[in-house]
């Protein structure tokens, strides 16, 4: 369960229709490291994340996780301790309540009856959701779902934790409460996001890409602050790190 | 709209649910033998977009009204039958529940009536016979608009028999059948022409969706249609022999179960044992095809209108009442 | 309806199934069966027959009042959908002329009575079907259907359609809405605009299918959903199936109406 290094090596991926989307991605990534994913749209963030799940697999090179190389066959156990939170929670939650939603990866994981409710009610007091328990998901405001799909993704016990945009329809108080819940976390994270803040707060790795390439991977504290190298990737500082002038002055 | 328990008798109701349910039973059983895993999510958010697409309205040329419509054929080509008549099953299913589209009972002629005939009569013998031969725009917009005509058709005709067998409506039955035919064209040609629309348009841009379809066509299939054909014709058939004659089997238990109204204690003794023979004879010409034999009910008298509203009024002013006190109790 | 109203229509209905009263506590089963038993009894009435009728108001209205539902949410419903029985209804009276009832100079044919049993009866079943969903969750019904031996794949694709209702209603709200901000004179309401839109609409949900597709695989889905069994059945739910079907029976072969007439000496 621990030692889970996950390496890409060269990685190359295209669209059926031929557009080249990764160019030849290589890093390497250590058990408990905590990265953050940046780029500009388009730049192949989301489409690298799939890549690291099996959802999609690679034209060239190989992803290996835990030395166990990914490919059509090992997927699905790759997939058991590699926990993908999507962009949008309405994808991600297509039960009938709250906690089959989170139930659903523990059954599928073929643990009995007893165990899965230990699991889900874990996860849902982790994301401090219980009181949901039987509410339809659609009867959750954004934050709420956000929280419950991190939850039914936590409840596999995953190793490695994959998060695309998490924060993106979040309102200030949950996204504040989503930061202090991936703080907490001490599972291997991989965050893709536009919310430069976000991930100064909660990783230490950065890595950013332009066009399908890995341009800087490095110390999120040396990459987000510096503003000439966010520049050249179609980024900006960091909001709070911003000298935004008041309007009078 | 669909058809609604008011005008269906229990019989009528309780025989095409039968058929309904045996069907969902097929069609789930021939599901789980080819299923795609992908088809759980597809079916289910393809219910939806249905069930959205039909509340958008267009205008009909010419008419200055609007229409909606239905997707029977358009589920059928991106599913397959079997698929889509469990979707269309689904769709009817909430309408039913939530907009009291249709009642429960009728919800078994409504499956019936929207989902046979497009998706195991319509689809598979004019559609795939003619989208799948020619394959260029022109042979999709017209198995289109055929299939789509002829399965409204074969839904209008069964709405009326269904409405004529259960005998609770005085509609003659030749000039609800003729109005019930007419509407239906012009609905079916422009469901058609749509329908095609779409499908081109997808097949534009995602050709693959519906190349999976096309792929499992197959002549065992066919027979398969035929089958069901001769079955529909046949039960058909036998609901005509057991609305016309006496009745045996199904509405005979019915009536023995539901009992017959009429038995009353109070006054107007005589009165009300003459109306209670009548009435005993009078439920046989009720579901005759022919003519219009009184069925002259016991229990509605004069006294009995008054004795009736008395009851509502009673029911309703006890129930307000209720409501009130425990309203008043809620407040702190 | 305007689709903005439809929407939210189907969204008060459902919020209201979720409330926690005796009724919401019965088991689904038994509020499922019994109700269509009674729908059943309602159209065994022959044509017609109008005082027989009314005791069953019983029902809805214990459901409406022990439920806590609205008045005003389920008659306006109701209103709404009665124009199909009332077009149909109405050439009853055209038809059927024959006296059945005189009284004090009053003469009401048979066509009047059979149109007013077919729109008492309308009401009857359709505010039963309407409570029925009001007093009991959707889910609850789909389990209480798989229950009943229904075949899995129905049930889950009913439960799919539930949940993403309203997510694809929303989507569509919003592409209407911006229809809306472009289109003017009744121009882009034609049925090429349609098509294209509803292809739109179409795509982008066939690509959705595809996302929670993924969300399904990459949380280990193989082929099967496990559902939950939340329902047993209680002594409650037991007195409660027999009393009501009791009660159904006894206002089916015994006229009540007729009894309550009669004591009070009405004109016969």
């Amino acid at each position: 369960m621990s030692h889970h290094i996950i390496e890409s090596n060269n990685v190359c991926f295209n669209y059926p229709d031929g557009t080249e989307v990764l160019k030849g991605i290589t890093f390497r990534i250590l058990h408990g490291e905590s990265v953050g994913l940046i780029g500009a749209n388009g730049a192949g963030k989301t489409t690298l994340l799939m890549n690291l799940n099996g959802q999609l697999l690679p034209a060239k090179g190989f992803i290996s996780i835990g030395e166990i190389p990914l490919d059509k066959k090992t997927r699905q156990e790759i997939r058991k301790k590699v926990g993908f939170v999507f962009q949008n929670p309405d994808d991600q939650l297509f039960m009938p309540t709250v906690y089959e939603d989170v139930a659903f990866g523990p059954l599928n994981l073929g643990l009995n009856y007893e165990m899965v409710d230990e699991r889900v009610k874990n996860a849902l007091e982790v994301v401090g959701c219980l009181h949901l328990s039987n509410r339809p998901p659609h009867r959750l405001s954004e934050g709420q779902k956000a929280a419950v799909a991190i939850a039914a993704v936590m409840a596999m016990n995953p190793d490695i934790l994959l998060m695309d945009e998490p924060a993106s329809n979040l309102d200030p108080k949950s996204r504040r409460q989503l930061i202090n819940l991936l703080k907490g976390f001490e599972h291997t994270k991989i965050i893709a996001s536009h919310d430069l803040d976000l991930i100064l707060e909660v990783c230490e790795r950065c890595i950013v890409i332009n066009d399908g390439r890995i341009t800087a991977d490095g110390a999120a504290e040396d990459i987000l602050l510096n503003k000439t190298l966010l520049e050249e990737n179609g980024l900006e500082l960091p909001l709070s790190r911003q000298n935004i002038k008041s309007k009078e002055g | 709209m669909h058809m609604s328990d008011a005008l269906l008798s229990p019989s009528v109701g309780a025989a095409f649910w039968a058929g309904t349910l045996g069907a969902i039973t097929y069609a789930s059983k021939k599901l789980r033998q080819n299923l795609d895993d992908r088809f759980i999510p597809l079916m289910g958010v393809l219910g939806a977009f249905i069930f959205a697409a039909q509340m958008i309205n267009f205008t009909i040329p010419g008419t200055g009204s609007s229409g909606h419509i239905g997707g029977g054929m358009l589920l059928s080509v991106l599913l397959g039958p079997y698929a889509a008549f469990l979707v269309i099953a689904s769709v009817l299913t909430i309408q039913a529940l939530f907009f009291a589209d249709g009642g429960l009972l009728a919800l078994g002629s409504n499956i019936w009536n929207l989902g046979i005939y497009s998706c195991f009569i319509a689809y598979p013998l004019i559609y795939r016979t003619l989208a799948y031969s020619g394959k260029t725009r022109r042979a999709i917009i017209i198995a289109s608009i055929l299939s789509v005509v002829i399965a409204l058709e074969l839904g209008a005709f069964s709405v009326v028999l269904q409405t004529k067998l259960s005998g609770i409506t005085e509609l003659p039955f030749r000039t609800f059948l003729m109005l019930m035919l007419i509407i239906h064209l012009p609905i079916g040609i422009i469901e058609g022409i749509v329908t095609a629309g779409i499908v081109n348009y997808v097949k534009n841009i995602r050709p693959d969706i519906i190349e999976n379809n096309a792929a499992t066509a197959n002549s065992s299939f066919k027979k398969i249609v035929i089958v069901i054909s001769i079955l529909a014709v046949i039960t058909g058939g036998i609901l005509s022999l057991l609305a016309s004659s006496n009745p045996d089997g199904l509405e005979w238990s019915i009536e023995k179960i539901l009992g017959k109204a009429g038995l009353s204690g109070g006054g107007d003794f005589v009165t009300n044992r003459l109306s209670e023979i009548q009435k005993k004879t009078a439920v046989m010409p009720e579901y005759n095809f022919q003519g219009k034999e009184k069925a002259v009910a016991a229990g509605t008298s004069a006294s009995g209108l008054l004795g009736g509203i008395i009851v509502l009024a009673l029911i309703f002013f006890i129930g307000m009442g209720i409501r009130i006190i425990k309203r008043g109790r809620q407040k702190p | 309806m305007t689709f903005d109203a439809e929407y939210f229509n189907i969204g008060y209905l459902d919020s209201l199934s979720y409330k926690d009263t005796f009724v919401h506590r019965l088991d689904p089963r038994v509020k499922l069966l019994v109700s269509f038993i009674f729908i059943l009894y309602v159209v065994s009435f022959p044509k017609h027959e109008l005082a027989g009728l009314m005791p069953f108001f019983i029902y809805p209205v214990f459901l409406l009042i022990s439920g806590d539902i609205p008045f005003k949410a389920i008659a306006k419903k109701i209103i709404f959908v009665s124009p199909f029985a009332v077009l149909i209804g109405i050439f009853n009276p055209l038809f059927d002329k024959d006296v059945l009832i005189a009284f004090y100079g009053i003469q009401i044919t048979g066509g009047w009575l059979s149109f007013f049993s077919i729109l008492v009866k309308f009401i009857l079943t359709v505010s039963t079907m309407l409570l029925l969903v009001a007093v009991t969750s959707f889910p609850g019904l789909c389990e209480s259907i798989e229950r009943l031996r229904l075949p899995k794949a129905f049930v889950i694709q009913l439960l799919f359609l539930y949940r993403y209702l309203f997510v694809l209603l929303e989507e569509a709200l919003r592409m209407i809405r911006a229809r809306e901000a472009r289109s003017f004179n009744g121009r882009g309401r034609d049925i090429k605009t349609f098509v294209k839109f509803i292809s739109v609409l179409l795509i982008r949900t066939l690509e959705r299918a595809e996302r929670i597709y993924h969300a399904m695989l990459s949380r280990g889905f193989k082929g099967e959903i496990k559902m939950r069994r939340k329902y047993r059945l209680g002594i409650k739910d037991i007195f409660f199936a027999i009393i009501s079907v009791a009660l159904f029976y006894v206002f089916r072969q015994y006229g009540v109406a007729n009894f309550v007439g009669n004591i009070l000496g009405g004109p016969g």
